[in-house]
């Protein structure tokens, strides 16, 4: 199960965060702050795997973030998720981003944090129980021809 | 008023949208908490419009807010206000804030069950899916409960997005309440076979996610998620499932067996790696689960170490740590396998990167032997000298220690080695670890007596240099090894060489800055010492001497009298006294030694630390009497105050006579026990004679052996752990000597003329290795009788524990989900905007008292179970058996609950006092013959028009095993059976399990129903093969589906103003029945019609009622119950009249029974 998805800067500010637990506030600030400080002390050439450890849950949780430009991509799973998988779906969610807001950058995330919210409907429902569910997606992962279907954003509005 | 409209909504063009508030933060960045304290008073005047819009732009801004760490929380009813909102988009603002910021604790979220039903039931899929996803978020036990059933419909939705959600959400609704658990299993089964992708591996996620939890419940899947995998080319599925047979395996062997082989397929065959990685995985656990059984898969291993340290030598770091992270798990059961890697291991010890460091150390425990420990921590130990970053060098303490002291510290020869890293180990700075390096300085120095001498040297230097530990002095810091350091100096002191300057290092004033436990400690451990130099100054004849050290004592003391922390102040207050009092007798020339250490006689045993809770209740004690008669509640002093002297006095007398006398106590104890015997609810003590307590073997019954020491005990200078690779070297070169010398000698005399074999030749092997020390390892204590246990570490918390359901069983009709019927009390109105609020209020005021009532007879329920469970703490020997029954008493009041609360609900203002209902089942008998009983119920569900599912329980009667089932039904025009794609009318469709006798077994059928006005019969036959020990018969059982008209309802709840309006409509027909000599309630009446024809309440006066249900093909049928003396009329009306004649027909046969 995927217990929260983080995406913060690189300064650590958060520009998307969910968690699929109760917490309060303060302490999904804390959360962040502490996944920042992990995350940021790693070289570019690393693993992409952390032991979370006390950060959420315990011992059974792990970190598993990307970077991309300014953005720091962090989910954060327990051991029911296959690592390579996360990975994977990290991958899937910035391009679906990418295809949202046509070159997604920072800014984009900042301005229409509830667009990308929605844009991350399928992570979300991924996750809205916590668990993966990407119809569309996983077939092409590992195949590489990626045709995402995009919820089609100006409806809604 | 449409002004005042006008003018806000012109008013709200220039309110701030979320942009304008992301550029205002950003905007602000000097004095951001200002500027956002501001705009959250903004949206708190927005909030106060009655503009739907305005509000869900204020809520989206909270909701961005919230992201940044502001609560919310008193939001929360806006939120709602935002989610009932009928458009769509200011519904996902409301519910994406509410899955942001609701959780259980969150008190407005009773108001939201009808808004989230409305939405679940709603035509657009967009609006059921936005409510799903929210739900999913925020779900409580209460919703879980009242919308179970809802969701569970929707399982069956005809749009694959919404059965996707709804398979998903149903994890959620699993956890919170369990209950729901095996209603919604074959559904959810079913839908493992979905036509759409997305819905299947919904499914297949929930049931792993379950499985990997309570893997035993959900073996009987096995077949089917092996097609599954045989047959998918999801690779996402394929994970999941082929991680979930990771989980099966160790209780299946033989299915591991079968696993082997389509894994080794899929490793050779596929290119995704993730996929790869996890059948490696997979291959492992089955190893795991097969290596005691099956010896020979070491092709399979080779196979997975190949692969891995493929993993391991890619550039690919991802790749690295995950092959390093499954190496670990083979080296559980198969280190050899990957001892053959050491070098990798060692050389990702290297590796920049610090996860996969971390890796390489889990793997480096299960590679030591006692002949290259010293040389592996040797290398971990210039690591920790290396290391940045506490955490990684946290980790590497752990690791050396856990390396050290694995298996009863099997791998060491050398205990001064290892007393001597620890103390090496103590000049780490920031470590959070202090403790664990002073509870293996413990360990040792108690369980090790050899090293005693060593140990308590070591320890002296150690509290000599204090000054350089306790500076940091923050909790678990590394001034914890000075609680080991006076321990071990205060009770080995006979091995002190210079007491004297151990006991001054210990009074220094310093001292005193050191966390409270420490300081008692030493504050205890003074004294020891203080007894042991006194004994010495005492038998030297120095007077002198003993009086000085007293003196020292009465100086010092009081530096921790004055102490603020409790024990080290009463400690010292004690001490001091003492001493004093020492001093007065040292003045009188009296010899005080021999009674100071008389103090501290005796040795302390190490104790296991599970000990404490093993000791067994011994025989005819009950912890849970009372020892003295409790003090009755109705007792007031001032009403009798007289009386209480008095009665007191009498008790007095009562209670000296039997102390008296011996004999009468036997004789009372004797009969007190004859009526425990006879007293059901007393919980006896089990008869074995093993249970009886006995007393604990003294200290010399622990075996401990001689020691041989050929190591000088004495290390000059600072020990330092590297010195000791050298001795040991030595020592072992000197030991091959000796060795080769006899053997050569034993050669020599017995094959004087053979030619000697190369002395070189002999290799080393671990078990050639004699220790530097012989040393005992004395086992920790634990009391007689004491059983092993693996409940110990189970946790009663654990959510997932309710989860842990037999799924196998068939469904008692009683366990249904709660069907929502309407609470029909106040006369209810479909909810719209405005009055929302005003209803739900009243709903909840409702709720409550309902949920008071229902928690009163859970409490009382849940009392009862725990007077049956009890005896079970006692005898752990039965405990399989007992696990059974206590399931069974789980499952009782489980049974009863849905069925009495799912009766009463509809009219749960009446009175409930009235007598209750006898549970009611719905499942009728089918056929019957000696081999199988059949009961079935029919279906329908609003979502498929002319579909009827019926559920068929098969159970096995006779003790042969029943296979090969097969179920024909001869169709009929308007009713067909749904057979698998492909088949003809004349087949029949097969029963997909089988059943071992004493077994069953629900299985479903569908129908398709043309027209619904008239109930029918079908003619069947079941077939199957009866095997048994004689040999296998093939038999037929033939049958009669009766397909009556109510199969076709299904319960819809209704609202009064809809329920009038569809009456004034004027297009119903109306017809109307009534039986005589009925005597049951009126509330009971209504329970019956509720659950045995689908109907729901919509409102009910005195001993009149009108209910409401709907066809599955859309006819509403609206009745009017009226009871009489002794009769009831029903009148109904129904948009179709061939229909409601049927029902009425049907329904009298019910009444008539009543």
């Amino acid at each position: 199960m995927i217990k929260a998805i983080l995406i913060f800067n690189n300064h650590g500010k958060p520009r998307l965060s969910k968690f699929y637990q109760p917490y309060s506030e303060d302490t999904q600030q804390q959360i962040i702050r502490e996944t920042f400080h992990l995350v940021s002390k790693r070289d570019e050439n690393v693993c992409n795997f952390l032991e979370g450890g006390l950060l959420i849950g315990g011992s059974d949780n792990k970190l598993i973030y990307r970077h991309y430009a300014t953005l720091y991509f962090v989910f954060c799973v327990d051991s029911s998720e296959s690592e390579l998988g996360i990975l994977d779906l990290i991958q899937v969610f910035v391009e679906t981003l990418d295809k949202c807001f046509e070159n997604v950058c920072e800014l984009d995330l900042i301005f229409h944090v509830d667009k990308a919210g929605l844009a991350g409907a399928p992570a979300r429902a991924v996750s809205a129980v916590k668990n993966m569910n990407l119809p569309e997606i996983p077939r092409n992962i590992n195949i590489g021809d990626i045709s995402i279907k995009v919820p089609n954003l100006p409806s809604f509005k | 008023m449409a002004l005042k409209m006008v003018k806000g909504s012109i008013d709200r063009m220039f309110d701030k949208n979320l942009q304008d508030l992301v550029r205002g933060i950003r905007n602000h960045k000097e004095d951001e908490a200002k500027y956002i304290s501001q705009c959250i008073d903004e949206i708190k005047q927005e909030l106060k419009q009655d503009n739907i819009a305005v509000k869900a732009n204020a809520v989206c801004k909270l909701t961005y807010l919230q992201m940044l760490g502001y609560d919310i929380s008193w939001a929360a009813f806006n939120i709602i206000e935002v989610m009932s909102a009928s458009k769509f988009t200011f519904k996902r603002i409301g519910y994406l804030a509410a899955s942001q910021c609701f959780h259980e604790g969150t008190d407005v979220i009773m108001l939201t069950t009808n808004q989230i039903r409305k939405d679940l039931s709603s035509p657009s899929q967009y609006d059921t899916g936005v409510a799903l996803t929210g739900l999913s978020c925020f779900v409580t036990p209460d919703l879980a409960r009242d919308l179970a059933n809802d969701i569970m419909t929707l399982m069956s939705h005809t749009k694959p997005y919404i059965r996707k959600k709804a398979v998903l959400i149903m994890y959620k609704v699993f956890l919170k309440y369990p209950e729901s658990l095996r209603p919604a299993f074959p559904r959810l089964k079913e839908k493992l076979e979905d036509p759409d992708p997305g819905v299947q591996s919904a499914a297949v996620n929930v049931i792993c996610e379950l499985a990997r939890r309570n893997p035993k419940n959900y073996l009987s899947l096995a077949p089917l998620f092996f097609k599954l995998m045989t047959s998918s080319t999801n690779n996402w599925v394929l994970i999941k499932i082929i991680k979930l047979f990771g989980a099966l395996t160790p209780l299946e062997p033989r299915l591991g067996k079968k696993l082997i082989e389509p894994l080794t397929n899929l490793i050779h065959s596929t290119s995704a790696m993730s996929l790869l990685y996890e059948c490696v995985n997979t291959v492992i656990a089955v190893l795991i689960s097969l290596s005691s059984g099956m010896p020979n898969h070491s092709a399979s291993i080779q196979l997975c170490v190949q692969k891995l340290r493929i993993l391991i030598e890619d550039s690919d770091q991802n790749l690295k740590y995950l092959g390093l992270l499954a190496m670990s798990k083979i080296l559980r059961t198969h280190p050899k396998s990957v001892q053959a890697h050491k070098d990798l291991v060692l050389q990702c010890l290297d590796d920049k990167d610090e996860s996969i460091r971390l890796r390489a150390l889990d793997l480096l425990y299960g590679m030591v032997s006692k002949k290259n420990l010293v040389e592996i921590v040797k290398k971990l130990m210039s690591h920790v000298d290396k290391a940045e970053g506490t955490t990684y060098r946290d980790e590497l303490l752990t690791k050396i220690i856990d390396i050290c002291s694995q298996c009863n510290y099997q791998h060491i020869t050398n205990f001064q080695w290892y007393i001597s890293v620890l103390v090496e180990l103590t000049r780490l700075e920031g470590t959070r670890h202090g403790h664990l390096i002073a509870a293996q300085m413990l360990d040792v120095a108690i369980r090790v007596k050899a090293i005693r001498k060593f140990a308590v040297s070591q320890m002296s230097a150690l509290l000599d240099r204090a000054h350089l530990v306790a500076s940091s002095t923050q909790r678990n810091g590394i001034c914890e090894v000075l609680y080991a350091a006076a321990w071990i100096c205060g009770e080995f002191s006979e091995h002190l060489q210079e007491p004297q300057q151990t006991l001054e290092a210990m009074l220094r004033p310093k001292v005193t800055t050191l966390p409270g436990h420490i300081q008692a400690v030493y504050v205890q451990n003074v004294v020891k010492l203080y007894a042991a130099i006194l004994q010495q100054r005492e038998q030297a004849a120095e007077p002198e001497a003993a009086q000085d050290v007293t003196q020292l004592m009465v100086e010092r003391l009081p530096q921790f009298v004055q102490s603020a922390d409790l024990e080290v102040q009463e400690r010292a207050s004690c001490v001091l006294q003492l001493v004093k009092h020492i001093q007065k007798l040292q003045a009188k020339d009296v010899p005080v030694a021999e009674e100071v250490s008389a103090l501290f006689a005796g040795e302390l045993n190490p104790v296991a630390p599970k000990a404490q809770k093993k000791v067994p209740v011994p025989e005819g004690l009950d912890l849970d009497a009372w020892i003295n008669e409790p003090p009755s509640d109705s007792e007031s002093e001032d009403e009798k105050p007289k009386a209480i002297f008095h009665e007191e006095e009498q008790r007095h007398v009562k209670q000296r006579q039997p102390e008296a006398d011996e004999e009468e106590l036997a004789r009372r104890r004797e009969a007190r026990k004859q009526e425990q015997a006879n007293n059901p609810f007393y919980i006896k003590s089990s008869p074995s004679p093993q249970k009886r307590y006995q007393d604990l073997p003294g200290v010399e019954h622990i075996p401990v052996v001689q020691i041989d020491l050929s190591v000088p005990l004495k290390v000059p200078g600072m020990p330092v752990s590297d010195q000791y690779v050298k001795l040991e070297e030595e020592r072992r070169h000197r030991q091959r000597l000796e060795k080769d010398r006899k053997k050569k000698k034993k050669k020599d005399k017995e094959k004087k003329g053979k030619p000697r074999r190369h002395g070189s030749l002999h290799t080393e092997s671990d078990e050639d290795i004699a220790p530097a020390q012989q040393v005992d390892i004395v086992t920790e204590e634990m009391p007689e009788n004491a059983l092993p246990s693996d409940e110990d570490d189970k946790d009663p918390n654990d959510p997932y524990r309710a989860l842990d359901i037999d799924l196998d069983r068939p469904l008692a009709d009683s366990e249904k989900l709660p069907i929502q019927k309407h609470r029909n009390a106040d006369t209810c109105k479909s909810p719209e905007k405005e009055d929302v609020p005003v209803t739900e209020k009243k709903i909840k005021k409702l709720k409550k008292k309902e949920k008071k009532h229902k928690e009163k007879e859970r409490e009382k329920k849940k009392g009862k179970e725990e007077e049956k469970v009890k005896p079970s703490k006692h005898k752990k020997k039965k405990h399989k058996k007992e696990k059974e029954e206590r399931s069974k008493d789980k499952k009782k009041p489980k049974k009863k609950k849905p069925a009495s609360d799912g009766a009463a609900e509809p009219v749960e203002n009446g009175a409930l006092d009235e007598d209750p209902l006898p549970p009611m089942s719905s499942y009728c008998l089918l056929a019957e013959n000696a081999y199988v009983k059949m009961t079935y119920d029919i279906q329908g569900s609003l979502q498929k028009d002319s579909q009827v599912t019926v559920s068929v329980v098969l159970e096995n009667q006779s003790s042969s095993f029943l296979k090969n089932m097969e179920l024909s039904v001869l169709d009929s025009l308007n009713t067909k059976l749904a057979r698998p794609e492909g088949s003809s009318v004349h087949d029949g469709v097969p029963v997909p399990f089988q059943l071992p006798p004493g077994v069953s077994n629900e299985a479903q059928f569908v129908f398709t129903v043309r027209s619904i006005v008239t109930a029918q019969k079908l003619k069947g036959t079941l077939s199957f093969i009866a095997k048994n020990d004689e040999g296998s018969t093939h038999e037929k059982l033939d049958f009669q589906l009766h397909f009556s008209c109510t199969s076709y309802l299904v319960t819809t709840p209704c609202y009064s103003d809809a329920f009038a309006k569809l009456l004034e409509s004027g297009d119903l027909s109306m017809s109307s029945v009534k039986v005589d000599g009925i005597s049951m309630s009126f509330q009971n009446l209504l329970a019956k019609i509720c659950f045995h024809h689908h109907f729901s309440v919509v409102e009910r006066v005195d001993s009149c009622a009108s209910m409401y249900s709907r066809s599955i093909q859309g006819h509403h049928v609206c009745l009017l119950v009226k009871k009489g003396e002794k009769s009831v009329s029903v009148d109904g009306k129904c948009s179709d009249a061939a229909l409601l004649g049927s029902l009425l027909e049907e329904m009298k046969a019910t009444l008539a029974q009543c």
